[in-house]
């Protein structure tokens, strides 16, 4: 048994959270310091299995903006976060693009899929100019 | 050209603003961009944290700006982009574009929404050499996220508020190797959710109480040296520490944008850096509002909305009913509370319920926020913690100082146990 | 092939010198160290123009210092480049000093100055009501004057370039030797360029170059001046350049608008070997601002925007070296120049341009443009001007810097006009986008946009300003 420390990201709050763990069998004991259910859910998450939302830009081709953002359309395991990376680093998308657009589909194996985060109009066909 | 309101600044603010107006029945609106899109800083800012509040889900910048785009876009409210008011005079506004060259339009109500812009490496006297590969983290994450461009390869950062923590986990993603960050204060000023996320996640280490005291390299940056500083924030000789790199980035604090204001004569809180407004978000000039960074700087893109969305519905009803006369009373930020916004209410005029925003001076544990109508406590509410980073609110009642007839100031402060 | 003349050095003194040269018939060649004019001294410096009380009089410095300020500005108007004459008051914080306030009001009078009062410490006060109590009277000098020493290089340098002189750039010149009556000039150990006369007006390194031909050798000393910078909005902080009086180490710390509408404060006068130091640090900032307080009192240090430091350069003699070598025939001196080279800059230009003409038996060309017109300027336009300029170019509509209020268009013209820009400090200094409060941190994303498009540069190779002060990186980096 163990007592660790967090800081609860659930919200912009941060409260601070104190957690009885179990290391042997990988288990939260108990949660105290949280100010609503998140705090709980996440220390038992955060400790167990740790997750995030990553974001980060894809190139774009033909678009009116040279990168289109984009996020894990939820959590994905920490440690698959570099793995996701250069997978986006790998990935160019084509304009045109809506938010929600699937960039890359079931990213570094998560089942989880990297979505669009800003709308890209086509250059091409809109005729605009380029900068 | 006479509209009702006109809005300078499209982004969340403006656009919260416009929405309200409209919302308020206020058909004759324009709002007045100078970049190329609606949407203002949320557009560069990619990671997400925002609408929480707002739309009960987290977005990314993006995605919380577009929500508002939309609303303006249904709504039919006029917009100009890539025009720059050059002049604010109530009630005239002069503008430039490159279609209609420099045009005044005339307007009953004017919103400020400008935001605010990072202070520079030069404000703050850091002394070395003058190379390339210092950008303020802002400058940064425009030329990363918008354009793709990479700015370094080891990058030490000065300042973690939440600029500078977000382009730590930015950079780091994209190749870079963040060595350190540096924060000249004993404590982050940033959200405690960025310090996990995007420094612990990352073992980036964080030094409080340090400082950048030399940057090396002529042409390009290659290296600086952080120093440890004392109470008096000056340097400790002997402290120093080299670290080689070839990028600084500078997270040095962000300054309300009032070049337009000072302009039209409105008076500014030393302290906020913004307009000094009563609890209508109103100026010292009649018909003129402020909302959003412009007003103070925020943390939450959620708590802009709200308050330009009151600077919105306020500035359509003074439209509507014309100027009236209110008796203000002052609201003091006493005791480790460094401002409040608004600082000034009418308590016979005021809405039913009035947010009080306030930001306190340092971090604070076990204090009680105490609200007095003059001398007496009305209000004493026990806050875990408080810190400097985060954004505070209090609620005042209007019914409450009706029970107070001849009240002369408000005053909002922390109490020890 | 041969030039007449080779000037080694594009600071205010060598375009001074090539601008007076092409008004003749002959081949001239500016050969600059940097990746472009204006790069070391000249753009870091008081940018004020003496009226001439200083110099001893007699000297040839003296003589060059009123003249000089007196070309400054006529040319402003010829040339196009913003000088203001506001007037200069040199202060004494002792009631003893009157006497050299004195001397300093009678060395004016023999230098030919005109306009002088000496002052009360309240008279000073009642004109610059910032001045400290401190303040026990004033030399004041109507006829002083403060310039945009950025585009008065840059002008000089256009115009020398408009009538055919040629400017090589990233030229740093490594060797010197003569044969056959020709002195042939290394460049980088690698390029040669062959030249019937000298010009040596390269600053800091004016003693090495100098040293490559004479025997007689000269040593600059590096004087490094750290400088503080206030945003605009502080302006009429004071109206006048604040002198205090002028001790062995120098003019001393003054306190003065620039033309650009800034305040600024500075410079110290630090010796030191290194010539390439330009770093600012720590105790020179503030002494820079302790001994500025001794001035003026309210000094708004919460509107600081920015500091630098320059190096003048300063022979060990205490003069200019301004003509023949003694021993090295055809190869001129515009050596050691330090203040008040930028005063008498044009009149150098003047003086060692007719020394070469006399000498070469040149003859006067009689298509000499005299004028030159600076990149249009759409900050402060009324109405009617602003319209019809956009009808004709929109790219003037669109704002970039929007601390300074530059456009698009003029960043365009910057880098497009004779001798344009070709970085972003060049962009910076001919017209101003990144100057202001916010230090480039708006601009800069646009402004490299905008340097690529014009000049076809990839992203990666833009920089600050010299090769190796590239601003991103590369993909493959």
């Amino acid at each position: 048994m163990s007592t660790k420390e967090l800081t609860c990201i659930g919200c912009p709050m941060g409260c601070q959270l104190t957690v009885d763990f179990d290391d042997k069998n990988n288990m939260v004991k108990s949660v105290t310091g949280n100010n609503c259910k998140i705090g709980e859910r996440y220390a038992q998450k955060e400790l167990t299995n740790p997750t995030r939302i990553v974001t980060s830009s894809i190139k774009v081709d033909g678009g009116d903006l040279a990168m289109v953002s984009v996020k894990t359309e939820s959590d994905i395991p920490k440690g698959k976060i570099f793995e996701i990376m250069k997978e986006i680093h790998e990935t160019k998308a084509i304009a045109p693009i809506k938010i929600g657009d699937v960039m890359i589909e079931n990213v570094a194996g998560t089942n989880v899929n990297i979505v669009a985060t800003r709308n890209i109009k086509n250059i091409a066909a809109k005729g605009i100019k380029t900068a | 050209m006479k509209y009702d309101i006109v809005i300078i600044g499209g982004g969340p603010a403006g656009l919260a603003a416009a929405v309200s107006s409209k919302e308020n029945k206020t058909d004759n609106i324009l709002i007045i961009e100078r970049s190329d899109s609606l949407g203002g800083i949320l557009n560069q800012c990619i990671h997400n944290g925002f609408g929480l509040h707002t739309f009960k889900e987290e977005l990314t910048g993006p995605e919380y700006a577009a929500r508002y785009i939309q609303q303006v876009q249904e709504l039919k409210i006029p917009y100009l982009l890539n025009t720059m008011v050059i002049d604010v005079k109530f009630h005239s506004i002069t503008y430039i574009n490159k279609t209609e060259g420099m045009v005044t339009i005339e307007a009953k109500a004017i919103i400020l929404a400008m935001g605010c812009r990072e202070r520079p490496r030069g404000a703050l006297n850091i002394p070395g050499y003058r190379p390339s590969g210092i950008f303020p983290a802002g400058t940064a994450q425009r030329l990363m996220n918008i354009e793709g461009h990479k700015v370094g390869k080891k990058v030490v950062i000065l300042g973690s508020g939440d600029i500078g923590l977000i382009m730590a986990r930015r950079l780091t993603l994209e190749g870079a190797k963040v060595e350190v960050v540096a924060e000249l204060m004993p404590f982050s000023g940033g959200l405690k959710r960025n310090i996990v996320q995007c420094l612990d996640d990352f073992n980036i280490p964080l030094k409080l109480s340090h400082t950048v005291i030399d940057i090396e390299g002529k042409d390009r940056v290659t290296g600086i040296v952080l120093a440890k500083v004392g109470p008096d924030r000056r340097p400790i000789a002997g402290t120093e520490v080299h670290y080689e790199c070839d990028t600084l980035l500078l997270s040095v604090g962000l300054l309300p944008e009032n070049e337009l204001s000072r302009k039209a004569d409105v008076e500014i809180s030393p302290i906020t850096n913004g307009p000094v407004v009563d609890d209508e978000l109103q100026t010292s000039t009649e018909g003129i509002f402020a909302c959003g960074n412009v007003l103070h700087v925020h943390d939450l893109v959620d708590y802009v909305s709200e308050e330009a969305a009151l600077a919105g519905k306020e500035a359509s009803e003074y439209v509507k009913r014309g100027e009236i006369k209110r008796n203000t009373i002052k609201i003091n930020a006493e005791n480790g509370v460094r401002y409040t916004v608004p600082q000034r209410v009418d308590p016979k005029s005021m809405s039913d319920l009035l947010t009080v925003r306030f930001r306190v001076a340092n971090v604070y544990t076990g204090r009680y926020i105490c609200v007095y109508f003059d001398n007496t406590l009305i209000k004493k509410t026990k806050k875990k913690v408080l810190a400097p980073g985060e954004m505070e609110k209090v609620i005042l009642k209007k019914e409450e100082l009706a029970k107070y007839p001849t009240i002369t100031s408000i005053t909002i402060k922390t109490e020890e146990e | 092939m041969a030039y007449d003349v080779i000037i080694i050095g594009g600071g205010v003194t060598g375009c001074a010198i090539a601008r007076s040269l092409s008004k003749y018939n002959l081949s001239v060649v500016l050969l600059e160290k940097n990746e472009d004019v204006c790069s070391e001294t000249s753009k870091a410096n008081s940018g004020i123009v003496h009226s001439g009380y200083d110099p001893e009089p007699g000297t040839l410095m003296a003589k060059l210092n009123v003249k000089g300020g007196a070309m400054i500005e006529q040319l402003s108007k010829e040339l196009d480049f913003d000088y203001i004459k506001n007037g200069s008051m040199i202060i004494s914080f002792d009631k003893n000093d009157a006497p050299q306030l004195k001397e300093l009001y009678d060395r004016g009078v023999a230098n030919g100055v005109e306009q002088m009062e000496i002052l009360s410490g309240d008279e000073a006060r009642a004109i610059e009501p910032n001045l400290t109590d401190e303040v026990q009277g004033a030399l004041l000098c109507k006829t002083g004057g403060i310039v945009d020493p950025f585009n008065l290089t840059y002008a000089l340098a256009e115009n020398a370039y408009i009538n055919g002189v040629e400017f090589i750039f990233n030229c740093p010149v490594t060797s010197i030797n003569k044969r056959n009556n020709l002195y042939e000039i290394k460049c980088n150990d690698k390029k040669t360029y062959r030249t019937k006369y000298v010009v040596n007006a390269a600053g800091v390194y004016s003693d090495v170059i100098h040293n490559m031909v004479s025997k007689k050798k000269l040593h600059i000393t590096p004087k490094r001046g750290n400088y503080i910078l206030f945003d605009n909005e502080v302006e009429n902080f004071v109206t006048h350049t604040i002198f205090q009086l002028p001790t062995k180490l120098g003019k001393g710390i003054l306190v003065t608008p620039t033309a650009h509408g800034n305040l600024l404060i500075g410079p110290t006068s630090i010796s030191q070997e290194d010539k390439e130091d330009t770093s600012t640090n720590l105790n020179d900032l503030d002494t820079v601002t302790n001994q500025a307080a001794r001035s003026v009192k309210n000094i708004p240090f919460r509107k600081v925007i920015t500091s630098f430091s320059g190096i003048r350069a300063a022979e060990d003699g205490g003069d200019f070296i301004l003509g023949e070598a003694s021993d090295a025939e055809n190869f001129f001196d515009a050596a050691g120049i330090k203040s008040p080279g930028l005063s008498c800059s044009p009149a150098t230009g003047e003086y060692i341009a007719d020394l070469i003409v006399k000498k070469a038996g040149a003859n006067k060309k009689d298509d000499f443009i005299a004028t030159r017109k600076a990149t249009i300027r759409t900050k402060g336009m009324n109405q009617a001007e602003y319209t019809t300029l956009i009808k004709k170019d929109p790219t003037y509509g669109t704002i970039v810097c929007r601390c300074e209020q530059v456009s698009e268009g003029e960043i365009i013209d910057a880098i497009n006009r004779p001798l344009g820009a070709k970085s972003l400090d060049g962009i910076k200094r001919r017209v101003r986008a990144g100057m202001g409060r916010c230090q480039a941190g708006f601009c800069t994303a646009r402004t490299l946009e905008i340097l690529c498009k014009q000049t076809g540069m990839e992203m990666s190779e833009v920089c600050k300003n010299n090769k190796g002060s590239e601003v991103l990186m590369g993909d493959d980096e």
